[in-house]
């Protein structure tokens, strides 16, 4: 049973219900996900049981109001939430990031009452999945200048292009599609089954392999009037999701980086070289510190982050600053706990380097590294690099 | 269905134990505690027997005050009330124990009693037999499968090699064994729900404890293994040994 990295007693910040919360996420993570992990990984598969357990535990779409069949509960708890899931996998936490933050949290902030009522139920119990497609094969840092068209006819919404790394898409009921209009950028709601609309899985990925990513190809595709996202207007609209989905990556990868570390200490203190064992070389020592002493930093960057956004005061350059400071930090540590476990690191029989190779998408997605370095660089300066 | 589930907080699995200096208690200071693992099966039935058949889930616990994270634990997981039978520390005396519940459970009018066959700190195992005693009920202990039929209850008992089949009628003790059921993961929703319902206080109407803690001892140290040989030629010895020596055949 994994216990947690609390160096700093961080611990004493969270209320006794959010432990309990991060309690029981970890207890299912130990029990029901982690004995599936490395099969998983292995066959480049998502395990479709954890859906509805994940649905019935709450973490889906932790943040969105309880009248929609929800958790309805703080941002602390969602980060805690992602941290827990990605401590057993970046793709578990993947699969709840999309569902929450980039299906249900545009449906509930930009949708209509139908679109809730509709949707929204069934998204928080896993009774159904979605999918949010904003990035194209040529448009990824860049995604204003996406080509995805959605043409207004008498019939509805006639949208032609595709989109690209979709997490989820090969087995979505309803995918959140974001198109150029006459009106500028417009979401919509598109249906599995939809005349026009197929998926088409990425095969051969060596990142995130326990987890469905795939294409989403529009070829006159009609989308009902009633299917058109009506609140949300412009680039900002898929940006407010990232941001969200963002805030748990910056959570999740500290899972990632404790799970690692966990793995390399205990590895440490057990395997024997030269008549000791490698956790008393100082070399060892000084890896494992840095790792301690990076998640310790990351945990009161992210405790601090979810109490600004819980309090309304996060900002989008707070949510760039810690996910590229915490998903830098979690490869890094993931690379070090590699070398730690040495040749046996290289196995599936341990979990590093199924994080280690995760962790390379998390660090490109949702906002690569570098793009969050100029989002924080534009802030503090009032120069921008990017656009 | 009215049903009382009498619960108990003990020391995680995983705890490393030490012993006070007097070696006469457990030293609680570094323990973190968890919902004793065979009353979450007893929960788990409990919730089960009330989506069928309606009716009201109501955690029992006693002990000090930190019993209280046990109580919110099967509250967590979708129980309706709790009362808390509040005393200095846990009794070493099941007996005493087992006084203290039936005198709170006589007045709750209860249709059924569940709680696990044992707790996994001091495994007496003796609860759900001394409390169908001293309540003059029907009490059936390590049940792994339970059917409610009206009043009517068939219990299947775990017994040496085999399974017992045993009925009897409401109200009656269950204790619960393991494979009985598996219990659900308290949701986000359930903890935060959870929070908000009160637990009812009362001292705990205990008795004397007849037994007395003469001194607990750790574990003897595990002496090193022994090689017998690497070839089927060590068989023979290997089996004298398991015989003679370990005595584990």
């Amino acid at each position: 049973m994994f216990t947690g990295v609390d160096f700093f007693l961080i611990d004493d910040l969270l209320s006794e219900e959010e432990r309990k919360i991060r309690q029981t996420i970890r207890q299912y993570v130990d029990e029901k996900f982690l004995p599936l992990a490395a099969e998983y990984h292995r066959k480049a598969d998502f395990p479709l049981s954890v859906i509805p357990e994940l649905g019935a535990l709450g973490v889906l779409g932790v943040t969105i109001p309880e009248r929609y069949g929800a958790a309805g509960l703080n941002h602390t708890i969602y980060g805690l939430a992602m941290q827990e899931l990605e401590r057993g996998d970046s793709g578990l936490r993947s699969f709840a990031s999309v569902q929450g933050s980039l299906v249900m949290y545009p449906i509930s902030r930009y949708g209509s009452e139908t679109q809730k009522q509709l949707w929204l139920p069934k998204l928080a119990s896993g009774q159904a999945v979605g999918c949010f497609g904003l990035t194209e094969p040529d448009h990824g840092s860049d995604p204003g200048g996406m080509l995805t068209k959605a043409v207004h006819t008498a019939d509805g919404w006639l949208l032609n292009g595709s989109k690209m790394w979709i997490t989820n898409a090969p087995i979505a009921d309803v995918a959140v599609v974001w198109a150029q209009t006459e009106q500028g950028i417009r979401g919509f709601l598109v249906e599995k089954g939809t005349p026009g609309f197929r998926t088409q899985t990425i095969k051969g990925k060596f990142s995130l392999r326990a987890s469905l990513t795939g294409e989403l190809i529009f070829d006159d595709c009609l989308v009902p009037e009633a299917n058109l996202l009506p609140e949300g207007k412009g680039l900002r609209a898929p940006l407010s999701c990232l941001n969200e989905a963002r805030y748990g990556i910056a959570w999740g990868a500290i899972g990632a980086a404790m799970a690692c570390y966990e793995e390399a200490l205990d590895y440490a203190k057990n395997r024997i070289q030269f008549g000791k064992p490698i956790a008393g070389f100082q070399l060892t020592q000084h890896k494992l510190v840095e790792m301690l002493n990076e998640i310790t930093k990351a945990q009161l960057l992210n405790l601090q982050l979810g109490r600004l956004k819980d309090q309304g005061k996060a900002q989008y350059y707070h949510i760039s600053l810690a996910k590229r400071n915490n998903v830098d930090q979690a490869l890094k540590i993931a690379r070090s706990a590699r070398t730690i476990l040495a040749a046996n690191g290289i196995t599936d029989e341990y979990q590093t380097i199924r994080h280690l190779l995760n962790l390379e998408s998390v660090f490109t997605y949702e906002g690569t590294h570098d793009i969050h370095t100029l989002i924080v660089g534009e802030h503090i300066t009032g120069m921008g690099a990017f656009r | 269905m009215n049903i009382a589930v009498c619960v108990k907080q003990t020391p995680d699995t995983e705890t490393r134990v030490k012993l006070t200096d007097d070696q006469k208690a457990v030293n609680e200071s570094d323990i973190n505690f968890i919902l004793n693992p065979y009353d979450e099966f007893a929960v788990e039935e409990a919730l089960k027997l009330r989506e069928t058949n309606g009716g009201e889930v109501t955690i029992i616990s006693l002990g000090p005050d930190r019993v209280k994270s046990a109580i919110r634990s099967a509250l967590a997981m979708g129980a309706d009330k709790a009362i808390h039978l509040v005393a200095d520390k846990n009794p070493s005396d099941p007996n005493a124990v087992a006084g203290a519940l039936a005198e709170e459970l006589k007045t709750g009018n209860y249709d059924l009693i569940l709680l696990g066959k044992q707790a996994i700190d001091d495994d007496h195992a003796q609860l759900p037999s001394l409390l169908g005693e001293k309540l003059g009920l029907p009490a059936v202990t390590v049940v792994v499968k339970l059917d409610i039929n009206g009043d009517q209850v068939t219990a299947e008992r775990e017994i040496d090699g085999a399974h017992e089949i045993v009925t009897c009628n409401l109200p009656a003790v269950i204790g619960a064994q393991r494979g009985l059921n598996e219990p659900r993961y308290a949701s986000l929703k359930g903890i935060m729900k959870a929070k908000k319902i009160p637990i009812e206080e009362k001292p705990a109407a205990l008795a004397a404890d007849q037994l007395e803690i003469e001194s607990f001892n750790y574990p003897p140290e595990k002496s090193a293994g022994k090689i017998v040989g690497d070839s089927a030629d060590a068989v023979p010895e290997l089996l004298r040994l398991l015989h003679e020596e370990a005595k584990v055949i």
